[in-house]
């Protein structure tokens, strides 16, 4: 548990008055000057505060907009190596696409060589393939072209803990769906079939919830609104649930555990569940908190459930 | 493994805004629960010191007080809520691990596998057990009735230092000598082919199980030792101050 120095730097701010605007200090330069004095501490890894306990102020706030006198004493703290979210979403969902072909391809060392770069006699495995890599497609492409963070960075160590949870769960299951002795499921094509179209539905779901939540936010800005359903039939979902890409990831998982019928995918499902769950409700608690008008209908991940 | 719990009741904040005291009712439960519990323990002990004062071998010692183990460690389980409901201030998280780890020794280990029930390593971490868990809610006990007579303090904050490990040591060999029992009967196993695309090998999974008390045993001494300096030291320095 570190506790926050108190790093007393003096700089001289000169607040420049042009001719129609005051020339406005926003707290990335306070950051920048920081930095500049010490080098090892980046502007993302600065947790700058106005008192040693509180709240970590944010680029956008103005020098000039705080609580502060003619001079200002600011608590600094050190919040670790930082890395970017983009990065670690690249690379925790980059992994669970190539090791699940690995085990598809049958790579060498996985099962007994007999085995070695065959094939499963089983459709379903081969739909399996094309479902699990087409969700991981999905996921970067989303990173790269509609996300829009808060947040630029996050501490290093997240992305061993992400990458772990992600690769190896993805290990476990490409095993056992992949493995020659793989079973089939129960109910066959109509099982199949009906997991397939729950899959799919979400994963179109899951995706519009994620251009909808874009479209809240101008590029470039921070800014956060209450999301509401859209002409997209998807969407609507928003009537009831805060948080609908959890619910729709959610139920792809759950096609996906249909599909296969495979426990450890089960499992998967069931931890990713929770995780979404924990998030949701904080999501839900901090637009109650921001929000006045907030819908009350709304439940956090399962409509009037949960 | 011992438990690592820093205090058996709340204690008010002064610097909180919510007031912190649980009720009376919480109170006399967690009263009754502790006597209880150290009452169990107690007669595990007794039991097993008149096994052996009258057999004078260990042989057969675990059949005669295995009951009695199981309910009062299964028990225990109730520990979690009591953290989760917030009556007791520690981490749901620890007490969890430490009761888990303790039922999975008692019930998936000692109970299942008959043939490990005459190890020394079996008196050992019983021996080790009753003596931890007879002090630890004493001390609740006591302290619940704000009254502790300092030895329990004493042994709560110093026995550990030696039984941790000895716990640790019994547990272990326990584990290990159970190993070639669980590679032969292929007990809580399962293959493939199977309905559910799963399979699991319990004989490599006692072996993660062991290979985890490396980091996990020094983790819960060093939490204990620090623990002990806080209490122990931490009295020392008030009553240089009086």
């Amino acid at each position: 548990l570190s506790r926050a120095k108190k790093a007393v730097v003096f700089f001289e701010v000169e607040i420049l008055d042009a001719k129609t605007k005051d020339k406005l200090c926003f707290l990335d330069k306070v950051r920048t000057y920081f930095f500049s004095s010490y080098p090892q501490w980046y502007p993302a890894r600065q947790s700058i505060r106005l008192d040693p306990k509180g709240k970590s102020l944010k680029d956008e706030d103005v020098l000039q907009h705080l609580p502060v006198g003619t001079t200002a004493t600011f608590y600094f703290r050190d919040l670790g190596a930082q890395i970017s979210w983009v990065t670690v979403f690249l690379t925790e969902y980059t992994g669970p696409l190539v090791i699940y072909l690995m085990f598809y391809f049958r790579v060498p060392f996985i099962y007994a060589p007999k085995y070695d770069f065959t094939t499963s006699k089983h459709w379903v495995v081969h739909l399996a393939c094309m479902c699990h890599s087409f969700h991981y497609v999905k996921r970067l492409l989303e990173t790269l072209f509609v996300h829009r963070f808060s947040h630029g960075t996050m501490p290093l160590r997240n992305i061993f803990k992400n990458c772990t949870y992600y690769w190896g769960f993805a290990a476990w299951m490409a095993y056992y769906i992949n493995h020659p002795l793989y079973t089939p499921p129960i109910y066959g094509e109509q099982q199949i079939r009906l997991a397939l179209i729950v899959f799919l539905f979400c994963q179109i779901g899951n995706f519009s919830i994620h251009v909808a939540l874009r479209n809240l936010r101008p590029p470039g800005s921070k800014t956060r609104k209450i999301p509401y359903p859209t002409k997209n039939p998807f969407t609507w979902i928003f009537l009831l649930v805060s948080c609908p890409n959890y619910t729709y990831e959610l139920g792809s998982w759950l096609g996906f555990t249909l599909m296969t019928q495979c426990l450890p995918v089960a499992f998967f499902t069931l931890v990713g569940f929770i995780q979404m769950t924990v998030w949701a409700k904080g999501k839900h608690r901090s637009y109650l908190k921001e929000f006045r008008d907030y819908p009350p209908l709304r439940s956090p991940i399962l409509p009037f459930v949960l | 493994m011992a438990s690592s719990e820093e205090d058996g009741t709340v204690e008010e904040k002064e610097n909180n805004n919510k007031k912190r005291t649980i009720s009376t009712l919480a109170t006399a439960w967690l009263t009754f629960y502790n006597i209880a519990m150290t009452a169990g323990w107690l007669v595990l002990a007794m039991a097993m010191m008149r096994f052996y004062i009258q057999k004078g071998t260990h042989k057969g010692l675990y059949r005669s007080i295995a009951r009695t183990l199981k309910f009062f460690q299964t028990f225990a389980l109730v520990e979690v809520g009591h953290c989760a409901i917030g009556i007791v201030r520690t981490s749901v998280i620890v007490t969890g691990v430490q009761v888990c780890s303790r039922i999975f020794m008692v019930w998936f280990i000692t109970n299942s596998i008959r043939q490990i029930q005459s190890e020394e390593s079996v008196i050992l971490f019983l021996v080790v057990w009753t003596v931890t868990e007879i002090t630890r809610y004493s001390y609740y006990t006591f302290n619940l009735l704000h009254h502790l007579p300092y030895f329990i303090k004493w042994a709560r904050y110093n026995l550990f230092i030696v039984l941790y490990p000895l716990g640790v040591v019994g547990e272990l060999m326990t584990i290990y000598a159970a190993l070639p029992f669980v590679r032969r009967s292929g007990m809580y196993s399962m293959r493939l082919p199977n309905v559910y695309n799963v399979s699991f090998d319990y004989y490599y999974c006692l072996i993660v199980v062991m290979l985890s008390y490396i980091p996990l045993f020094p983790q819960l001494y060093f939490h204990m030792l620090r623990q002990r300096r806080k209490v122990l030291h931490g009295e020392v320095i008030v009553e240089k101050d009086d």
